[in-house]
């Protein structure tokens, strides 16, 4: 009996800090919220719990109630699942015993407060995967103490052989009247569960003029995606941002909506018309996470004029730190890695990797560039372009005369389109060839890479998750011939356009970022410290 | 004089095939295969045996020597050319010592013992007189042809054992030998396969189409993607443009990236190519071409100012290479030496 009055007041004064807390909490609205939806959860969880009957002995009770009490007093960055799984169990044996004392006051008042933050989970729970993840999963990752199981839906542009999934799609582009685009042409078998699409086939064509669901800067930004107009992951992202402050400009609250919610809401089907255009890339992802997480946070008292500026600021802001001095700082590093006299290969267009060559030559060091550029994109043709212009002595040769025009190189720089967690390199397609053959020959390999294009996928090669573009993109007239022309007619035959390839770290001697120079695998390092300071 | 009729005529000749050379090698890719020319470089030789005037075995093979100069050095980079002249050299050598009597294999084993004894007694030998050496030439000659006629055919029959069912196969750009050996292998078999395109003249189009045409599945890829599909790959078959002393490659560019990409994944690399490939020269200037092949991926004020390379060939070193697939059957790579010294006698490497 002894032991159970201890208990009671043990509880009792959990209970006051909680219901402290909560109070406390409406006023903050940061990260307590999320303490509170802890709190209420498990307090949902004891409530149903209660209803069944005492399962543990008296003896499990003890133990758990000596594990359960310095449970609330860790800090708030506790994820919730961790706490749910074992808390409510050791919680709801201690307190059946008090739930006897007040059961039906905590009862109505937080069904209704549950109600109020399911909501809110939902919407700010939406910001996580594509297709949104299911209520006890956890997010991604990186807590300081714990290492969780994580449960994600699998996104929905690698799984297109399953029908199941493509009519789950079909049904959900439907509700938020997004048009479904077709794929086009032959696809080779390896690759039947990606989607390719025809640049001639945009999805915009099918959209009514005028426009009701989906705000003109998405049907436009769309479209430039789609047909090639805005290409590479800085800039997708920045148009994306840009596309978004002016959705925030010219949104405005219905009536009995809350901002944070709504908003997010109305969010969802452009992204899924994006996506349609052209599968989203890891740093737009990464953007549209930090969005919605901005939105989500939004107090509810706040005026619409004050939220919107305060949404725009945060845009701004992230462009200017994540894109733009990430990119100084970048340069900074890597222009302590050029000497005079160098030889640098480039692959492509990579504009971070144009940036830091013209910062070089700014700084007035002595060296020559050799572009290497690949069918069908061609587009070491930008990047020459640029170098030129600012007077860089610039060679050009297609990635076939590789080994020909290696022995001369002294460093190679290449950009990322991603970072993934197991330290692989996600890039155009051809990066890896260049890392492979630069290896053969003992040239060291230097990936350049904002921390915000890190993610949190694992990948080994380049079939499981990747894009495949317009196949028509490989005919092509030689001598008057063009041999490819009818290749639909011919059964056989299929042509692959892959976009991306990932690297394998042993080939990349040194990544440079924002954070500083690291190697190819601290990434899921950087990742862990970037989640723990969010 | 008739004899005069036929020596301007023979000279029309050789002017005509120097002139077809030059032609075919400044163009963009070769328009005819390295088999039709070996076989017109081996009529034109049979011919001029037939047709030039000559008394003795070393006077043919001054006269073979000087004009096999001259046509290799119409096109250095077509090396069939130069072989065909070193095998027809090698033949007079045989069978001037068949008629001589003694069996060559006496005169090629150098050793120590002959190189003190006999002193440079081999120079003088050729200038002995045989009736029917021109004849006997001429039907080896007329052997030697045969054998061209057959290579590809021989190199297809072995087809079968080297594709099993439903393997993935990649290539590059386009050869006719390895065309051939795909074909006749998938009359019986199944299989895919994966062809790079070979940029910038894109020959591997005109592959896949061919090999689709025989229901053979069929994907084009890239260059930029060979690393990127190789994983999945389990043979990498290719043809060559030479094959040298050392059991390495001329092939053509982007050859080396696909057998790094190969040797990366432990995948063999097998390499189909008839016997007058053997080259025992090595020419260290790889070819360039002009650059106008770039006029159509570069604009006009940008391509005065950058320096644009577009290298037809690439060296591939023996290392990276699992088997020579030839017309005589199948050898590794360290045994190419030793088939390179029976097919020419080491003092003609050197035309």
């Amino acid at each position: 009996m002894g032991d159970r009055l201890t208990t009671s007041t043990l509880l009792v004064t959990e209970e006051d800090e909680k219901k402290h807390e909560i109070i406390g909490a409406k006023g903050e609205g940061k990260e307590l919220t999320k303490e509170e939806k802890q709190r209420l959860r498990k307090e949902k969880k004891q409530h149903k719990k209660n209803k069944k009957d005492d399962r543990g002995p008296p003896e499990k009770e003890k133990e758990k109630e000596k594990a359960s009490v310095p449970a609330p007093s860790k800090p708030a960055t506790q994820s919730p699942a961790h706490k749910a799984a074992p808390v409510p169990v050791n919680a709801s044996a201690s307190e059946s015993p008090v739930a006897a004392e007040k059961p039906a006051k905590s009862k109505a008042e937080l069904r209704a407060e549950r109600r109020a933050r399911q909501d809110s989970e939902r919407a700010s729970k939406q910001g996580k995967k594509e297709g949104g993840q299911q209520s006890t999963s956890s997010k991604p990752k990186a807590t300081p103490n714990e290492l969780q199981p994580v449960v994600k839906r699998l996104p929905d542009h690698v799984q297109v052989d399953d029908p199941v999934a493509l009519k789950k799609l079909a049904k959900k582009l439907e509700r938020q009247q997004v048009p479904l685009r077709s794929d086009y042409g032959y696809k080779v078998s390896l690759f039947s569960h990606l989607h390719q699409y025809s640049r001639k086939n945009p999805p915009t064509q099918q959209i009514s003029i005028p426009v009701t669901v989906i705000h003109p800067s998405i049907v436009r930004l769309g479209l430039q995606y789609s047909q090639g107009i805005i290409a590479g992951s800085n800039a997708r992202s920045v148009a994306l941002l840009h596309a978004f402050k002016q959705v925030i400009q010219d949104y405005s609250t219905p009536p009995n909506e809350e901002l944070s919610r709504d908003l997010v809401n109305k969010l969802s089907p452009y992204i899924s018309f994006l996506s349609q255009c052209r599968p989203l890339s890891a740093s737009m992802g990464n953007a549209i996470k930090y969005i919605k997480k901005e939105i989500s946070n939004i107090p509810s008292q706040c005026k619409e004029e004050e939220a919107k500026r305060i949404l725009q600021e945060c845009i701004d802001s992230y462009i200017n730190e994540k894109i733009i001095l990430a990119s100084e700082a970048i340069s900074k590093y890597a222009i302590e890695k050029i000497s005079d006299g160098d030889v640098i290969l480039v692959y492509g267009c990579s504009s971070l990797v144009n940036h830091i060559l013209c910062e070089a030559f700014e700084k007035q060091r002595k060296f020559r560039v050799i572009v290497v550029d690949s069918r069908p994109r061609l587009e070491g043709r930008e990047a020459l372009r640029r170098l030129v212009k600012k007077g860089i002595r610039c060679t050009y040769v297609l990635i076939s005369a590789l080994s020909y025009i290696l022995p001369e190189v002294s460093k190679v720089f290449l950009g990322a389109h991603a970072l993934l967690a197991n330290g692989y390199v996600m890039s155009r397609v051809g990066t890896s060839q260049i890392a492979l053959v630069a290896k053969a020959y003992n040239v060291p390999v230097l990936v350049c890479c904002e921390t915000y294009k890190f993610c949190e996928r694992v990948q080994t090669d380049s079939f499981v998750s990747n894009e495949l573009d317009d196949p028509d993109d490989l005919i092509v007239t030689r001598n008057g011939k063009t041999h490819l022309e009818n290749w639909q007619t011919f059964k056989s035959l299929g042509l692959l356009n892959l976009v991306y390839d990932v690297t394998p770290p042993d080939f990349v001697d040194l990544v440079i970022t924002d954070l500083g120079m690291i190697p190819c695998t601290s990434v899921p390092v950087v990742l862990r410290v970037k989640n723990v300071d969010q | 004089m008739p004899g005069a009729d036929k020596e301007t005529e023979l000279s029309e000749r050789i002017e005509a095939f120097l002139s077809e050379l030059k032609r075919c090698g400044s163009g963009a890719g070769s328009l005819r295969g390295s088999a039709e020319t070996a076989r017109e470089t081996t009529s034109l030789l049979r011919r001029i045996t037939a047709q030039a005037r000559w008394s003795n075995a070393g006077d043919l093979m001054e006269i073979i020597r000087k004009e096999g100069r001259r046509m290799t050095a119409g096109q250095p980079s077509e090396t069939t050319v130069g072989n065909m002249v070193r095998r027809v050299l090698k033949i007079i050598r045989e069978e001037y010592a068949r008629s001589r009597g003694s069996t060559e294999e006496a005169d090629q084993q150098e050793s120590l013992h002959k190189l003190l004894t006999s002193g440079g007694s081999s120079e003088d030998n050729f200038r002995q007189h045989f009736t029917h050496l021109k004849a006997n030439v001429i039907e080896a000659i007329n052997e030697l042809l045969t054998e061209l006629e057959g290579t590809t055919d021989n190199i297809s029959m072995q087809a079968l054992e080297h594709i099993h069912s439903n393997e993935v196969i990649m290539t590059i750009g386009r050869s006719r030998t390895v065309e051939a050996f795909l074909k006749d292998a998938a009359r019986k078999r199944k299989f895919h396969v994966i062809v790079a395109e070979c940029a910038p003249f894109c020959q591997g189009h005109e592959m896949a189409t061919s090999l689709s045409k025989e229901d053979i599945e069929t994907t084009v890829i890239p260059d930029a993607a060979i690393f990127a599909v190789m994983s999945r790959v389990n043979k990498v078959i290719i043809g060559t443009q030479t094959v040298l002393a050392n059991g390495g490659l001329r092939a053509v560019n982007g050859t080396h990236t696909l057998a790094l990409a190969a040797k990366h994944h432990s995948t063999p690399l097998i390499v189909c190519a008839p016997m007058f490939k053997l080259s025992p020269q090595w020419d260290s200037a790889l070819q360039e071409l002009v650059l106008r092949s770039f006029c159509f991926l570069l604009p006009g004020e940008i391509l005065s100012k950058v320096n644009a390379h577009c290298p037809v060939f690439d060296y591939v070193p023996p290392e990276l290479i699992t088997l020579f697939i030839s017309n005589i059957g199948g050898n590794a790579p360290s045994y190419i030496y030793r088939l390179m010294s029976e097919l020419y006698h080491p003092e003609d490497h050197e035309l």
